[in-house]
Formats: C-alpha cells, sequence, structure tokens
C-alpha cells in the first residue's frame, strides 16, 4: 500500500518534551516531539478508559496519561510496565521539520 | 581466674583516635580496665571528619556524634567534660585538671591531639580571626557567616577548602589565599590542582595563589588583609587552615621524649612505659600523622598492648586523600613526583573534566592522581598496596578495572574482581573479606548495620557506593540498597537527598539535577518531573524558569481535567465572598458556552463543568473582564480559604473570620506547595468554617486567634493540632505564612502538610514557628521574596497569547487532503 502524506505543520509548534493533536475524520491524532527532537504520532486515546494522551507528560520515548498515568510507548504504542493495552502507532514523516502523517491504517480499522 | 580489682586507665582527650581504641579496648579485655577520660572539649565524641558538611549545612551535630552519652554509661566511663589536664605527675601516677580534680593511674594515654598552626603576621589575635579545628570553630563560623560579608580563609590544602565551601554554602564571599603556586600541592600535581581551582571558583569562591599574607587588618575586628605584594582584601572573617602540629606540650612538661610529636615506639608506648600516647600528637618513626585512617591505625596498636598482645604494631602506609566538597571528586595517594626512572600514564578529558593520572616505576603503580571520576581509586591503590606488576594490561589501565580482560561494564564486576584483603574503608582500615564475612556471619541486611558492625564507610562516607555494591554481591538480590523510598524509578534518591543536594550543589534547572545527581533516564518520568520542578520553583523562585511540560496537564492549562478530556473552570472567590455582577458573568459564561453543568465545591467557589479545551481561553477572558483570576483549583498549590462570616454578622462572632480569610487569601495566592493546600478561617469555636479539618485553621476567640494545622478530611481523616494562640490578625498571618513555607522548603512532593507534620514532629514545627521568631521572620520574608514571582494570574497570561499552541489542535484534517 502506498502513503498518502498529509501535511499536519512544522516541528516548531510542538513544544519539546510536548505533544500537539490532530483532528481527522477518524479520530483524534496526538503527535509528539521528544526531548530528542523525534516526532511519533499515535491514537489521543488511552488504551486503559480513553484519556487525552496528548495533554500528558512527555519523557524519553514515552507519554504518561493524565487520567490515571498508564505510561504508553510512543514507539510500539503499547503500554508499558505491568498494564496491558495497546493504541495504534500512526506513520509519521519528518521532512526537515515539515511534518507529515498517514492514516491509511487509521481509515481501515475506522472502515472494519 | 579469680575476679580482679580492675586497672585504671586515663585518657587525656576525648578525640576520634582514643574513642576508636576504647571500642577495640572493650571487644578485646572487657572490664579489665576502670576508665576515666578527661575532654577539654565540653561535649562527647564526634567526628571531626564530617566538621565539614555540618559547616556547609548538609548535616547536623548530631549527625556526626560517633559516641552518645549513653555510650559512656554503658561502659562505666567516667568523662569529665570541658576538663583540661594540666599537670602529670608521673612519680604519684597522677593527673590534674583545670578545675582541681586529681585522678591516679596504672596506665595513661595521652591523646591531646594537635592544635592549628597560627601563622605569626600582626593582627593575628584580631577579633574575627579563627581557625579551624572543632565544633566551635564551626559554630564561630556559623555565626560570621549569618552577616553574608567577606571571608578570607588562609591555606589553600584539603581543611581550608573545605572551610571555603561551606563558607560560600553559607552565603559568604570567600577568597582563599594559598602560599603556593596550585592548591593542595601535597596531594595533587599541577595539572590536578588547576582543575580543582577552576571548579572551586566556578562555585564563586575566588582563588589567589602566590598569595602571601604581611598583616591582618582593623582596629579590634579584623577589616581586611595585607598581601606582601600590597594587595588588601576586605574581610570580616579570616579562617587559618594552614596546617597543625602535634600539641605535645603537656608531654614536654612531664618529661617524656617530645620531638616533633610525643616519641612513641610501634607500640605506642612513650619514654615512660606506664604512659602512651596516639593520634595527631604521637611521632612514630620519625613520622606525625593527620589522616584518621593511620590514627585509628595506633588505635588498634594501643587497644591491643593495653589488652596485653605485645606483638601489634604500627606500620607506616599511604593513606588516600579525599576531598569532602560536594560535587568535587578527587583522589590521590603515593608518591606522583616525577623522577629517573619514573613513567607516567594520563588521561584527559576537559569537556568532563577528568583527569587520571598514574606514576609508575618498574611496572609498578607508585601514585596515582584523580580527578572527576576517581571511581578506580581504590582499585589502583590495591594494585599500588600489592606491588602488583601491571605491564600486562598497561594499554587499558588507566580506563580503570572495568575495562580489563574485556569484562563487561557491571558496576558491581569490578568490586567482585578485588582481593579478600582488599581496602573498601581507607579510614577505617577495613578490607573487603572483613565486610563480606560480617555481612554473613551476623545476617546484616542494612548499610546501617554493617556501618555498625565493621565500620565501613563509617567515617568520612566517601566508600558507601563499594560498601553498597559488596552487600548486595554477598546479599543478591534480597538487598534493597536504600532504605529510603526513591523518588521513581529514574533514581535511587529519596526526596529528602534531592531536596537537600539541590540547595547544597546549587542546581538550578531539571537537566543539572538529573547530570549531577545522575539520573538513570535521560529526561526522567512523570513522577520525578513534577517534583523536581517544584523543588526548583520553591528554592530559586527568582532565577529557575518553571518548566511547563514538567507540569501535570491541570497545572499547565490552569483547569481540571474531567474523565471525557473536557475541563473544569473555577474562578476565585476571596474567602468564598461574591456579589452579583460576578454571579451574572458567570451566569453569562454558562449561558454563552452552553457549560452543561455548575456545582458549588466544598471550598465555597462555583465549579463550571464540562469546557472544551479550546473554550478555555475564551470563558477566561469574558470571566476577567469581570475581574475574576483563576482560582487555582487544580494547583499543588493555595487552594481555597473557606470563612464563615464572622463578628461582622454572627452574633456569636468573636473576630472578622471573613476579612481575615479573604487577607490570608489575597496574600498567598499563586504559591505552589508540595501539595494541594485548602485553610479555613471560623469566627467562633463553633467552627461554620470546618477549620479543624484544614490543612491550616483558624479559629477565632474572643483573646484572638488559634491557629491550627495538620488536619485531613480525604483519604484519611484527621482534627488539626494546636499550633498556638496569637493576639492580633497581622501576627495570625506572619505565623501561617512561616508555617506554610516551612512546608514548602521540607516537604515532599505530594506530601500533604498533615503527613510532613508527623514526619518532622509537632514540636518541632512549634519551636521554629512559635517559638523562634528569628527563625519565623525568616520563613515569612523568603515566602514573600518568592511571591514576586509567583502571584501571576495564568489566566490573564493565557488571554494575552501565552503558550496558545496549548488550546488549539495543530491541524484539522480530512480525507479529501488524503486522496491529493
Amino acid at each position: 500500500m502506498t502513503m498518502n502524506w498529509i501535511a499536519i505543520g512544522d516541528i516548531s509548534e510542538i513544544p519539546l518534551r510536548g505533544a500537539r493533536c490532530v483532528k481527522t475524520p477518524v479520530g483524534k491524532v496526538a503527535v509528539f516531539r521528544t526531548a530528542e527532537n523525534e516526532v511519533f504520532a499515535i491514537e489521543d486515546h488511552c488504551p486503559h478508559k480513553g484519556g487525552p494522551l496528548s495533554q500528558g507528560i512527555v519523557h524519553g520515548n514515552a507519554v504518561t496519561c493524565p487520567l490515571h498515568n498508564w505510561v504508553i510507548s510512543l514507539e510500539t504504542g503499547k503500554a508499558l510496565g505491568a498494564d496491558e493495552g495497546a493504541v495504534r502507532t500512526i506513520p509519521v514523516k519528518n521532512d526537515n521539520g515539515a511534518l507529515f502523517i498517514a492514516l491509511e491504517s487509521l481509515a481501515l480499522a475506522a472502515a472494519e | 581466674m579469680a575476679e580482679q580489682t580492675p586497672e585504671k586507665l586515663v585518657i587525656i582527650g576525648n578525640g576520634m583516635a582514643p574513642g576508636r581504641m576504647l571500642e577495640e579496648l572493650f571487644e578485646k579485655a572487657p572490664g579489665r580496665y576502670q576508665v576515666t577520660i578527661f575532654n577539654a572539649e565540653p561535649r562527647v565524641n564526634y567526628d571531626r571528619i564530617m566538621l565539614s558538611p555540618v559547616l556547609s549545612g548538609e548535616k547536623d551535630y548530631e549527625e556526626i556524634i560517633i559516641h552518645g552519652d549513653g555510650w559512656y554509661i554503658k561502659h562505666g566511663i567516667t568523662l569529665y567534660k570541658g576538663h583540661k589536664i594540666i599537670g602529670i605527675d608521673r612519680n604519684a601516677k597522677t593527673v590534674t585538671s583545670d578545675h582541681g580534680v586529681t585522678e591516679s593511674y596504672d596506665k595513661l594515654v595521652i591523646a591531646t591531639g594537635s592544635v592549628p598552626f597560627i601563622i605569626p603576621v600582626p593582627g593575628k589575635e584580631l577579633q574575627g580571626v579563627i581557625t579551624y579545628r572543632d565544633l566551635d570553630d564551626v559554630q564561630a563560623m556559623l555565626l560570621a557567616a549569618q552577616s553574608r560579608e567577606k571571608a578570607v580563609v588562609i591555606g589553600g590544602g584539603l581543611l581550608g577548602l573545605e572551610a571555603a565551601a561551606g563558607l560560600k554554602a553559607r552565603g559568604m564571599d570567600v577568597t582563599v589565599l594559598h602560599v603556593m603556586p596550585t592548591l593542595m600541592e601535597r596531594q595533587l600535581d599541577p595539572a590536578a590542582g588547576y582543575l580543582l581551582q577552576k571548579a572551586v571558583e566556578e562555585r564563586g569562591i575566588k582563588v589567589l595563589t602566590k598569595a602571601n599574607t604581611k598583616r591582618i587588618l582593623g582596629e579590634t575586628r579584623v577589616e581586611g588583609i595585607e598581601l606582601e605584594d600590597g594587595r588588601i582584601i576586605p574581610a570580616t572573617l579570616v579562617v587559618m587552615a594552614v596546617g597543625i602540629r602535634p600539641n605535645a606540650g603537656l608531654a614536654k612538661d612531664a618529661g617524656l621524649a617530645v620531638n616533633r610529636g610525643i616519641v612513641v615506639d610501634a607500640g605506642m608506648k612513650t619514654s615512660d612505659g606506664d604512659i602512651m600516647a596516639l593520634g595527631e600528637c604521637a611521632e612514630v618513626d620519625g613520622m606525625v600523622y593527620g589522616l584518621v585512617a593511620p590514627l585509628y591505625e595506633m588505635a588498634r596498636v594501643a587497644a591491643s598492648h593495653l589488652a596485653g598482645d605485645r606483638k601489634a604494631a604500627f606500620v607506616h602506609s599511604d593513606t588516600p586523600t579525599k576531598l569532602k566538597v560536594t560535587g568535587i571528586n578527587l583522589y590521590s595517594v603515593g608518591d606522583f613526583a616525577d623522577g629517573d626512572g619514573r613513567e607516567e600514564i594520563v588521561l584527559r578529558d576537559a569537556t568532563a573534566g577528568i583527569y587520571k593520572r598514574l606514576v609508575l616505576k618498574e611496572n609498578r603503580i607508585i601514585g596515582s592522581v584523580l580527578y572527576g571520576d576517581t571511581a578506580d581509586g581504590a582499585w589502583f591503590n590495591d594494585l599500588l598496596k600489592r606491588g602488583t606488576d601491571i605491564s600486562e594490561m598497561r594499554d587499558t589501565l588507566i580506563f580503570g578495572q572495568a575495562y580489563q580482560g574485556g569484562a563487561p561494564l557491571d558496576p558491581t564486576a569490578a568490586v567482585a574482581a578485588l582481593q579478600d584483603d582488599a581496602e573498601i574503608c581507607g579510614c577505617n582500615g577495613v578490607c573487603k573479606g572483613k565486610i563480606v564475612s560480617t555481612i554473613t556471619s551476623k545476617g546484616l541486611t542494612s548499610l546501617d548495620e554493617v556501618r555498625a558492625h565493621t565500620k565501613a564507610s563509617a567515617s568520612c562516607g566517601s566508600c558507601t557506593g563499594l560498601v553498597e555494591q559488596l552487600m548486595s554481591l554477598t546479599l543478591g538480590d534480597s538487598y534493597n540498597p536504600t532504605a529510603v523510598q526513591p523518588v521513581c524509578g529514574c533514581t535511587d534518591l529519596g526526596h529528602d537527598e534531592v531536596r537537600r543536594l539541590i540547595k547544597a550543589k546549587g542546581l538550578k534547572t531539571i537537566p543539572a539535577v538529573m547530570q549531577e545527581l545522575e539520573w538513570k533516564t535521560s529526561c526522567g518520568c512523570a513522577k520525578c518531573r513534577p517534583a523536581l520542578n517544584y523543588y526548583l520553583v520553591c528554592d530559586w523562585p527568582d532565577e529557575y524558569a518553571d518548566d511547563y511540560q514538567s507540569r501535570f496537564i491541570n497545572e499547565r492549562v490552569h483547569a481540571n481535567i474531567q474523565k471525557d478530556g473536557t475541563y473544569s473552570v473555577v474562578p476565585r472567590m476571596w474567602g468564598g465572598v461574591t456579589n452579583s455582577q460576578e454571579l451574572r458573568a458567570i451566569a453569562d459564561v454558562v449561558d454563552k458556552f452552553n457549560v452543561p453543568m455548575v456545582k458549588v465545591t466544598g471550598g465555597q467557589r462555583i465549579d463550571l463543568l464540562g469546557i472544551e479545551k479550546e473554550d478555555l481561553p475564551a470563558v477566561w477572558a469574558d470571566l476577567g473582564k469581570a475581574g475574576f483570576v483563576s482560582g487555582q483549583a487544580y494547583a499543588k498549590g493555595l487552594r481555597t480559604v473557606k470563612t464563615c462570616v464572622g463578628s461582622e454578622w454572627c452574633r456569636f462572632g468573636t473576630q472578622d473570620s471573613t476579612g481575615l480569610g479573604i487577607r490570608i487569601e489575597k496574600f498567598m495566592w499563586g504559591s505552589w506547595t508540595p501539595a494541594k493546600v485548602k485553610m479555613a478561617v471560623s469566627g467562633c469555636p463553633r467552627n461554620c468554617a470546618e477549620a479543624t479539618c484544614k490543612d491550616v485553621g483558624v479559629v477565632c476567640v474572643d483573646s484572638g486567634y488559634e491557629i491550627h494545622f495538620a488536619g485531613a478530611a480525604g483519604l484519611d481523616i484527621k482534627g488539626t493540632e494546636v499550633l498556638g494562640l496569637v493576639r492580633t490578625e497581622d501576627e495570625a498571618l506572619e505565623h501561617i505564612v512561616a508555617l506554610t513555607q516551612m512546608y514548602r522548603e521540607q516537604a515532599r512532593y505530594l506530601e500533604r502538610i498533615y503527613k510532613w507534620a508527623k514526619r518532622v514532629g509537632l514540636d518541632e514545627i512549634r519551636r521554629q514557628i512559635m517559638d523562634d521568631a528569628e527563625k519565623r521572620k525568616a520563613y515569612y520574608d523568603r515566602f514573600v521574596f518568592s511571591q514576586k514571582f509567583a502571584q501571576v494570574d495564568p489566566w490573564s497570561e493565557r488571554v494575552s497569547g501565552k503558550d496558545k499552541h496549548e488550546f488549539k489542535p495543530m491541524a484539522t484534517v480530512g480525507f479529501n487532503q488524503a486522496a491529493e
């Protein structure tokens, strides 16, 4: 499957160790920028009780959900530690700071 | 054997060496001697090596006591505190103190220690010129440091630098004068001396080398120092730390052989067979000693002889030097002068501030100087002592033990590889085998127990890490290295340790804390970052830039997140009082933004629930126009001051409780605290504002204001404790503010006042806030200072555009874009 990359903005619009969310027809996507300037995108919906992950504290390559402190890996979308669960990860492209996401996997999931 | 009358053992001096000797003696020959000690200092035996941490504020006197009063009682020792011996009568075998007490002896031990060397310059007797030797000197320095004025330390050796760092930590402007071209030239080579000077200067301490003092200036009090080259350095305190000399006058007067020190043989006997000498006053084989390890060795030998073992003999060995200034690591041992037939291996890493130098002779280490990274000090010292041939590992030797033989970088591997007789604790001469066997045979599980049984790491503490590694090697996973609960998985340090080190090391950013305290993760976690952010906001209110990314979402967007991701907004209503105009503004906001729920809170506020994040700035803008500021209902900070109507309306009211509540709230709003703080003021003991289950409460009475604290009405339910009664409203405010500041400075993040109070003790809090007016004022002033930076309404800041990214989606995309 070829990816359709959708421009979402520039990396400088996301604070370091922070996140912004992107509204899409298939729900909110949380886009993270880590201390190391890496960018990740995952569903903005904690596998535990649906908390908005984009509002959590970002540390290393993980985010802690603001509702009940689940820690979610930004790389795999999986809950870390003793908790079990996962969110979908979304492909991100960082082209010299210009950010793009590809929504196929979410769209497919929504169509299921 | 029939019971014998114990022999009389008299000891002159109560320092660390005789203290250690007695410990060994009681173990080797319990009950053999009836012991009497004369101590010129009016106190028990304490750890002199730890005076510098007391000076810098990292430890209290109580923490450095070696033998408390109970120890003397338990061993039946008569201790004359504050008695100086003025004469020894060797014929009568008696000693006499300056208070006229005469005691006879069978065996006498002289342990009079040393006296600081005073350089013979004009002005040396002026007030404000002191030495650095005992607790009295530390107390004199602490007193002088309160002025926050200028101090000069003469002497750039171990003691002088520790004194300088301590005075600087206490807020003085410090200059170190050193006669030689580089610091600590007896322990460090010039390169390491230079690095040390840089590190000292980075702490804001001025260093002048090649500085010869000509005279000390002043009439009755010291005003400054004049150097040989004519320079004048103003000072209100001069500390002389240029060296010590053995205190042998008493022995000399008694006719004993005295050279530099009291001459003793390898069994610690003086020229009189019934008199021994040990410690800094003793001279063995032409050498006198000042570091603790050889002094403890003397103590061991002396105890053996007193117990009847005549074979024990003192042997000279090189003692490694370590500097006890937090954040500066250096280690040196042996001989490191250049010379024929000597080679050296040097490693420099300027960026990391690391310098390592090994001096070799015939393929054996004879000296080592480590600066910055001293982890391999013990290993190099071990190779030196053993005279190990290092030609096999010469290429990688300087990188340390972990790099030998391709062994993995397991931190315990280095310790595991050490031989059983490798020395772990240099101060107390404890080797690895002794520690391991004691742990096993006595079933020890904590560091304190290991310290108690083996003395390892019980003096200067710098080998604590090694001892802990040995414990985890010996005990495996069952060993829990820190009895203190670490802040989180990112560190082994507990909250108190972290708070102490932030202050002691002057750490002012989260990355600096993580770097200096060796955080195990690159940027912390959701537990430690908010805690560190709070500690830094609290400790450096004017300098620290609040890190919003380390705050919980509620404090970042100044509203409370709800289960569906919407927010609730609580405007501040001072003291719970409102009016028609405010209520109308709230009603308008409710209509305009379709707020689904309006609720009155337990803290006498109105809560607007179900607001979308994107609407927050607009909601605040409308509320702001009506004069509202944020109610901080989300903050680890001052939440609400609940009041009753008090003397203004109520027929029972004794004071204006509403007015006081509003005054407290207007004074204290915006302050960050370790956990939320809820207050209340009741106008009479009927207590309608429920002040007696709050973090801080006031119950007004006819005679004034009864201040309460440490209540709880959440997970735990607990009535308050009474702090005390004050007469006026002004006093009530000052006491409450001081109490809150004390809590801000001491509590662990997320620790409510009642838990903190339980931990530090109610009496201690009452003592500092009610009884000590000076402390109270200081707390009050620090709170007022920090409020200058904290009382900014976050809502108006956001409305004016600050961090507006927080409230808008970065982008809104549809599938049509994807089809382009």
